[in-house]
C-alpha cells in the first residue's frame, strides 16, 4: 500500500505494524505527531495496546522498562531535551538488555532553544548500550523501525534500539511511502519471546540488586559481545527484509558510487541525499567521489569503513554534531576505524548544519572540490572546517 | 548461551548476608513456661528468625541478629536477652 | 478488623540472614507485606535501604519477583508493569512499589504524582524512616522538624512533608497511614488495597534504630509511642471518606494522648532539643490534630 506520510507518521505506522503492546511517551517538538498518531491508533481500536500518558520522558523510559521487564513489546519516542532528561534510564535499559525500540527525532539542544536538526542529542547516548540507526528518508524510517524490533528481540542481541530521523527534514516532510501489509510484517516479526527475563511470580527472581566488582565486569563484557553479534544480525535482518519487500539498505553502511571512487564523503542522516546529488553532479564534471552513509552508528562499522576508506585518497567526514573540545564525533570514530590502514587517506572534518542550518548541494560540491584541489596541488588541508559559519 | 546471565538476576536464598547469627552480642532465650503463645514475638521479628510451628515459637539462631525486639515486646517477659559466650 | 495474628500465614517470603541492620523496620515491613499479599506480588524497589537488604548478586532475600529501578523511577516503572499485566490479562498479580521516603517524597514525587493522576493499578507503599538512610542518614522532605541528620546537624528547620494528604488531593481510591508497630492494621490495609482497582497509597511509619539513634530492641516500642502520643496518626481515606483507625480514633481528646516528650526523649536524633523546642513540637502535634479533626467532620473530602 502506498501512502503519503511524514517521517513521524511513518514511525507510527511502523509501530502499528510491529504490534507494539505498551507505549509510554511524552510530547516534545518535533516528535509530537508520532505519539498523537499512536494515540489515535490505540484509542480508535486499530492498535491493541496500552498507552501510558506519562508525566515526563524520564518516567516514559522507566515505564517502558517496567513494561518490557513484564514481557511486553514496547515503544517510545523523543528528541533533544526529552532524550537528555531520559538519559539515566536510557543507560538503565541498555544495561538491563531489554529489547526496547525508540524513535529519536534528532534535534538541537539548548541553550539557545532551537527545534531544528542536529545529531548531538542522539550521539550523546552512544555509550548507553543501545544500537543506533540514522535514516536518510521516510521510507527507511518506516522500514528501520520494523527491523529494529526484530534486531532487538533476537536472542543473539537483546539490546534496545534507537532509530534517528532528522527534525523537520524527515519528521515533518511528507513523501510517498510503501507501507508493507500486516501479514508480511507478522511473518517477518514473530511475537516477543520472554527474553532476557520476565518478572514472573512462578519463578521469583530479583533483577539488578547490588553486584560487587568481582561480578559486574562480566555483564559489561557480555553487552559488548552482544553489540559485536548485532553487526551480523543487522545485516541478516536487512537482507531478509529486502527479500520480503524489495528494499535493502546495505546493512551497517550505505555506499553510493564507492566502488570506483577515490574520495569519500562520510555522513549520517538525511543530508546524505544532498551529498549524493553533489556526487552525481561532480561525476558529470569528471571527478570520482562517493558517499559512505553510516546507517548504524552503534555498533560502529569499523571494519567495513576501514575497508572502504582504504581505496580513498581523501575523506570528508560530515558531522552534524559537536563534541566541544574534540570536534566531530563521527570524525573521531572514523579516525579510530582507519588507524590500522597501511596507507591512510587525508581526513577532513566538516562541522555542518548545527542547529538545523541548511547543508546545501553547493556546500558538498565545495567541500569535495577543495579536497581534490588540496591533494592535487599538495597544499595543506585544514583538518577541521566549519561550513557556512559567519566569521570563521 | 545462558540467557539468564546476560543481565543480573538473583535467586532467593537464606543468608544473603552470610550467617548473620555472628552479628549477635546478646541472644534471645525463650522461657517456655512463661510463654502464652501470643505470637507477638513472631510477628514483630524483623528477620523472621522466630520460627512458628502451630503456636509454639523457637529461635533460628543461625540468622537471629539479637536485636532484642522480641524480648522487648513479649507481654509476659518470657524472653531473656542473654550475653553470648 | 477481625484479623488475628494466629490467622496469618507462617510461610516466609522475606528470608532471614539478609543485610538489614538489627531491628530494621524495612525488613519487618517486607515480611508483613508478603504476609498480607502472598507470593503473587511483583515489587518495584527504587534506590533505598531495601535495595541493599536484598543482599548481593547472585543471591536475594526475596521469594517474590523484584524489579530494582533508579531512584526517581519507581512509580513509573510500576505503571509499566501494571499496564502490561492488564494487557496480558494477568489480573491476579499485585504490583507493589516499596519505596523509602526519599524516593517518594523528594526525587520520586513527580513519577508518583503522575501515576496517581493516571490512577494506575498499583499499591504504593512508602516505608518512611524519615531520612535518606541508605546513603548515611541525610535529611529528606520527610524528616521531622528538629531532627538531627548529617545534613541538618543542628536539627531540621522545616516540618515534614505531608505525603498522605498530598496523595488524597490526587483523589485516588485509597490512601492510608500505617506503622510497623501495628502489623495487623498494616496487613489489613494492604489486603483491602489489593481488592481495589486503581492507585492505592500506604505510608508506613518505620522507626530506624541506626538513623534515629535508639537501641535496636525499641523499634516497635517507639513506633507505638509515635501513635499513642498522636505524633503519627493512623487513618484511611477511602474514596474520599476520611476515617481514623484504632488506636488513633481513641485519641481525639488530647488528654488521652501521651505527651510528645515521651516519644522525643527516646530518640538520640532529638537529644539536642531544649524543653522549649519540645513544647513547640507538642503544640504542632496538637495543631495537626485540629486539622485532621476538621477533615473528619467534613466526612467526604472528595
Amino acid at each position: 500500500m502506498r501512502i503519503v506520510l511524514t517521517g513521524n507518521h511513518a514511525v507510527a505506522y511502523a509501530a502499528l505494524l510491529s504490534r507494539v503492546e505498551v507505549v509510554a511517551a511524552y510530547p516534545i517538538t518535533p516528535q509530537t505527531q508520532i505519539v498523537e498518531k499512536l494515540a489515535e491508533f490505540i484509542e480508535g481500536g486499530r492498535l491493541k495496546a496500552r498507552y501510558i500518558r506519562v508525566e515526563s520522558e524520564h518516567s516514559a523510559m522507566a515505564a517502558i522498562i517496567g513494561a518490557s521487564a513484564a514481557g511486553a513489546r514496547t515503544f517510545t519516542a523523543t528528541a533533544s531535551h526529552g532524550l537528555t532528561y531520559m538519559n539515566e534510564m536510557v543507560f538503565w535499559a541498555g544495561n538491563a538488555r531489554l529489547p526496547i525500540v525508540m524513535a529519536i527525532v534528532c534535534r538541537a539542544l539548548a541553550p539557545p532553544w532551537n527545534i531544528w536538526t542536529e545529531h548531538t542529542d542522539i550521539l550523546a547516548q552512544r555509550d548507553t548500550g543501545w544500537i543506533q540507526f540514522f535514516c536518510e528518508d521516510n521510507q527507511e524510517v518506516l522500514d528501520t523501525v520494523i527491523q529494529a524490533f526484530r534486531i532487538a528481540e533476537d536472542d543473539r542481541v537483546l539490546l534496545p534500539v534507537m532509530v534517528g530521523l532528522d527534525a523537520f527534514i524527515l519528521s515533518h516532510t511528507a513523501t510517498p511511502i510503501d507501507v508493507p501489509d500486516q501479514e508480511d510484517v507478522d511473518r517477518f516479526l514473530p511475537p516477543r519471546k520472554p527474553l532476557p527475563f520476565i518478572l514472573d511470580v512462578n519463578n521469583p527472581l530479583t533483577h539488578s540488586n547490588m553486584t560487587y566488582p568481582d561480578q559486574t565486569m562480566e555483564f559489561r563484557y557480555r553487552l559488548q559481545k552482544a553489540m559485536e553479534r548485532a553487526r551480523r544480525v543487522i545485516v541478516e535482518v536487512d537482507e531478509e527484509y529486502g527479500r520480503l519487500t524489495g528494499r535493502r539498505y546495505g546493512g551497517l553502511l550505505d555506499c553510493y558510487k564507492c566502488e570506483d571512487a577515490d574520495l569519500g564523503v562520510i555522513i549520517m542522516g538525511s543530508s546524505a541525499g544532498d551529498a549524493k546529488e553533489a556526487v552525481d553532479k561532480l561525476r558529470d564534471e569528471g571527478y570520482k567521489p562517493g558517499v559512505v552513509r553510516i546507517r548504524v552508528f552503534r555498533p560502529f562499522p569499523k571494519e567495513e569503513l576501514k575497508e572502504i576508506c582504504g581505496k580513498f585518497k581523501a575523506i570528508a567526514v560530515i558531522d552534524r554534531d559537536l563534541s566541544p573540545g574534540l570536534g566531530g564525533i563521527l570524525h573521531a570514530e572514523t579516525l579510530a576505524s582507519i588507524y590500522d590502514l597501511r596507507s591512510r587517506p587525508v581526513v577532513q572534518n566538516c562541522i555542518a548544519g548545527l542547529g538545523g542550518r541548511d547543508i546545501r548541494v553547493e556546500d558538498f560540491k565545495l567541500i569535495i572540490k577543495e579536497l581534490y584541489r588540496g591533494i592535487e596541488e599538495n597544499i595543506e588541508i585544514p583538518p577541521i572546517r566549519w561550513i557556512g559559519v559567519k566569521g570563521e | 548461551m545462558e540467557i539468564v546471565l546476560e543481565t543480573p538476576l538473583s535467586k532467593p536464598s537464606e543468608g544473603s548476608a552470610g550467617i548473620t547469627g555472628y552479628w549477635r552480642t546478646f541472644k534471645p532465650v525463650i522461657n517456655k513456661s512463661k510463654c502464652v503463645k501470643c505470637l507477638l514475638c513472631w510477628i514483630y521479628c524483623p528477620e523472621g528468625t522466630v520460627i512458628r510451628i502451630n503456636d509454639d515459637v523457637d529461635i533460628n539462631y543461625t540468622y537471629c541478629k539479637g536485636c532484642g525486639i522480641c524480648a522487648n515486646e513479649c507481654p509476659t517477659k518470657a524472653i531473656d536477652m542473654v550475653l553470648e559466650e | 478488623m477481625s484479623l488475628k495474628i494466629k490467622d496469618l500465614p507462617t510461610e516466609e517470603y522475606w528470608l532471614p540472614g539478609n543485610p538489614s541492620c538489627h531491628g530494621c523496620p524495612a525488613s519487618l515491613g517486607l515480611r508483613l507485606l508478603t504476609k498480607a499479599l502472598g507470593p503473587k506480588t511483583i515489587v518495584v524497589i527504587p534506590a533505598c535501604c531495601s535495595t541493599i537488604i536484598q543482599g548481593a548478586y547472585p543471591k536475594t532475600s526475596a521469594k517474590f519477583p523484584i524489579l530494582n529501578i533508579a531512584f526517581a523511577a519507581s512509580a513509573a516503572a510500576a505503571s509499566g508493569i501494571a499496564e502490561t499485566l492488564e494487557f496480558k490479562c494477568k489480573e491476579d498479580v499485585n504490583v507493589v512499589v516499596w519505596a523509602g521516603d526519599g524516593g517518594t517524597v523528594d526525587i520520586g514525587l513527580q513519577a508518583l504524582s503522575g501515576a496517581a493522576e493516571r490512577n494506575e493499578n498499583i499499591i504504593y507503599v512508602c516505608y518512611d524512616n524519615e531520612a535518606y538512610m541508605n546513603t548515611g542518614i541525610q535529611r529528606s522532605g520527610s524528616t521531622p522538624y528538629g531532627a538531627w541528620t548529617t545534613t541538618t546537624v543542628t536539627g531540621k528547620k522545616e516540618h515534614k512533608k505531608n505525603l498522605p494528604l498530598i496523595m488524597a488531593a490526587h483523589r485516588i481510591p485509597y490512601v492510608a497511614t500505617a506503622s510497623v508497630a501495628y502489623p495487623i492494621d498494616f496487613i489489613a490495609k494492604l489486603r483491602k488495597a489489593s481488592k481495589i482497582y486503581g492507585m492505592k497509597y500506604i505510608h508506613l511509619h518505620s522507626p530506624c534504630p541506626t538513623g534515629w539513634r535508639f537501641p535496636s530492641s525499641k523499634t516497635v516500642e517507639i513506633g507505638r509511642l509515635a501513635v499513642l502520643t498522636g505524633t503519627w496518626i493512623l487513618y484511611e481515606v477511602e474514596n474520599g471518606v476520611f476515617k481514623l483507625n484504632p488506636p488513633s480514633n481513641t485519641l481525639i481528646d488530647k488528654n488521652r494522648r501521651k505527651p510528645v516528650k515521651n516519644y522525643i526523649k527516646m530518640q538520640g536524633r532529638f537529644s539536642h532539643l531544649t524543653d522549649e523546642d519540645i513544647d513547640e513540637l507538642q503544640i504542632y502535634v496538637d495543631e495537626q490534630w485540629e486539622i485532621y479533626l476538621k477533615l473528619l467532620s467534613v466526612g467526604k473530602i472528595y
